[in-house]
């Protein structure tokens, strides 16, 4: 039996932090554009006429219904079949950013359907057209308003984002296991990368509890 | 501009919610200046009316005119979202619940409309909404956030967020019925001055002393008709009509 010694984490800490880097650069990225492409679907699926409409409601259905993992090896593995060629990185996140922007839609789509219809009436009786309502009035206040729903995907997609390990991408658990196999030490890299994500999550917290600080509506 | 044509006029008012029919064939006009109190039970059908003339209620039957331009054209759908806009930025809403703008600050509340519609300059549009805050009184909330206004406050900005429209006419849709008692002589206030300053408007309440104070007619409607219209004197005084005089003596006894 070999006990717990993590004063052999240091020396490789090149490597693990590069890891972390990437997990936080791909959740970054997967993190806004989830946010930005669920808003977008959210409009067509609500606003849309019917042509783009029930495309986007299958697409949203079929994501869904699949395991990310199997999307990634679709983006990843598929796509080149038929002469998409999209690197590692881009892969994983356009795998993320759709995985949880069908997620953010729909929060986004119950938080505009919330919205008092009041809202839209005044904008309206202003003389603001259909789009201009929504987006001055309705989806600021649906965003404010969904921002601990959002939030919660977003810790997941951090958590998530370590799946494209599976494509080869060194990010945090990825690099772990390098370490591992150089170091034979699974327990100690794993608790170490299992630290740093714990560490990352209470950053994303912090920022997400400002968020929602700064655009409480009962100001 | 001619004078003598009519601010709005409806002719043949009709409207359907499913079966019912809440509007059955309403003609009444108003005059330049004028101010028009509309009274009657709930479900009269006076809000119905109020929010057809600027199209918040489509009709389905009649017409709407708001200064010589028909409201309720038939247009193709792109051509009439264009036309209600711009008809729509000609008259004042204000609501029962004020619908302010929650995560807007009350300058932008009012600025909104005159920067994304009309073009307006940033600088300029607050000072527009400063001079309408201080019409209505609040110029020292003009950085508040609607949470921290009382009603009576929250509808006073709704008020100057229409007037920063340059309105042709107000609407107020029982702007007072969601407020409690004592704040409502302060937004009455507002209304009665904007009344002295000869604003169109167009009035549908609750109140009948208000109405009588302010109004230069009043309509009284039941049932989606309107029963009888007069001046204040007439119409309060000596109504000729059964169902008004029965509707006014619950009133002046409750």
């Amino acid at each position: 039996m070999q006990g717990l010694d993590f004063s052999i984490v240091p020396e490789y800490w090149p490597l693990i932090g590069k890891g972390l880097w990437w997990t936080v650069v791909i959740s970054t990225a997967s993190a806004v554009l989830s946010v930005l492409a669920g808003i977008g679907f959210a409009l067509l699926v609500l606003y849309a006429p019917p042509v783009v409409r029930y495309p986007v409601r299958l697409f949203m259905w079929l994501f869904m219904g699949t395991p990310l993992l199997l999307q990634l090896f679709l983006i990843y593995f598929g796509l080149v079949q038929i002469g998409i060629d999209i690197p590692a990185i881009w892969s994983g996140i356009v795998a993320l950013s759709l995985h949880f922007a069908v997620y953010n839609a729909d929060i986004f789509r119950a938080g505009i359907a919330s919205l008092d219809k009041g809202q839209t009436e005044a904008a309206r009786s202003l003389g603001f057209g259909a789009w201009r309502t929504r987006i001055y009035i309705v989806v600021p206040q649906a965003v404010r308003g969904t921002v601990p729903a959002v939030g919660n995907m977003m810790i997941a997609l951090l958590k998530e984002s370590s799946i494209v390990s599976m494509i080869g991408i060194a990010e945090l658990v990825h690099s772990a296991q390098l370490v591992i196999s150089e170091t034979y030490r699974p327990f100690e890299f794993y608790l170490t990368a299992a630290a740093l994500y714990y560490g990352l999550n209470l950053i994303l917290e912090a920022v997400l509890r400002g968020i929602e600080r700064k655009v409480e509506l009962s100001r | 501009m001619n004078d003598t044509r009519p601010m709005i006029e409806v002719r043949g008012a009709r409207k359907f919610f499913g079966p019912l029919e809440v509007l059955k064939g309403i003609d009444f006009s108003v005059a330049r200046g004028q101010i028009v109190a509309v009274i009657g039970p709930s479900g009269s059908g006076k809000s119905t009316l109020l929010r057809s003339i600027n199209h918040l209620e489509t009709l389905d039957g009649g017409e709407v005119w708001l200064d010589g331009v028909q409201v309720n054209q038939k247009l193709d759908r792109r051509s009439f979202e264009r036309h209600i806009n711009g008809v729509r930025q000609q008259m004042g809403m204000v609501f029962q619940h004020f619908n302010l703008f929650p995560h807007l600050s009350v300058a932008e509340n009012i600025t909104i409309a005159p920067i994304k519609l009309k073009g307006m300059a940033k600088a300029e549009a607050r000072a527009l909404a400063l001079k309408m805050l201080d019409k209505v009184g609040l110029a020292d909330k003009i950085d508040a956030f609607p949470a921290r206004l009382s009603g009576g406050q929250k509808q006073r900005v709704a008020i100057a967020r229409a007037l920063a429209m340059q309105p042709k006419v107000m609407l107020f849709d029982e702007a007072t019925s969601a407020l409690d008692p004592e704040l409502v002589d302060e937004v009455n206030l507002v209304m009665k001055q904007l009344a002295s300053e000869h604003m169109t408007m167009v009035i549908v309440t609750h109140e009948m002393r208000f109405a009588a104070e302010v109004a230069d007619r009043v309509i009284f409607m039941a049932d989606g008709a309107v029963v009888e219209e007069g001046s204040p004197a007439e119409l309060f005084r000596n109504p000729k009509q059964e169902r008004t005089r029965s509707f006014l003596k619950k009133f002046l006894n409750g």
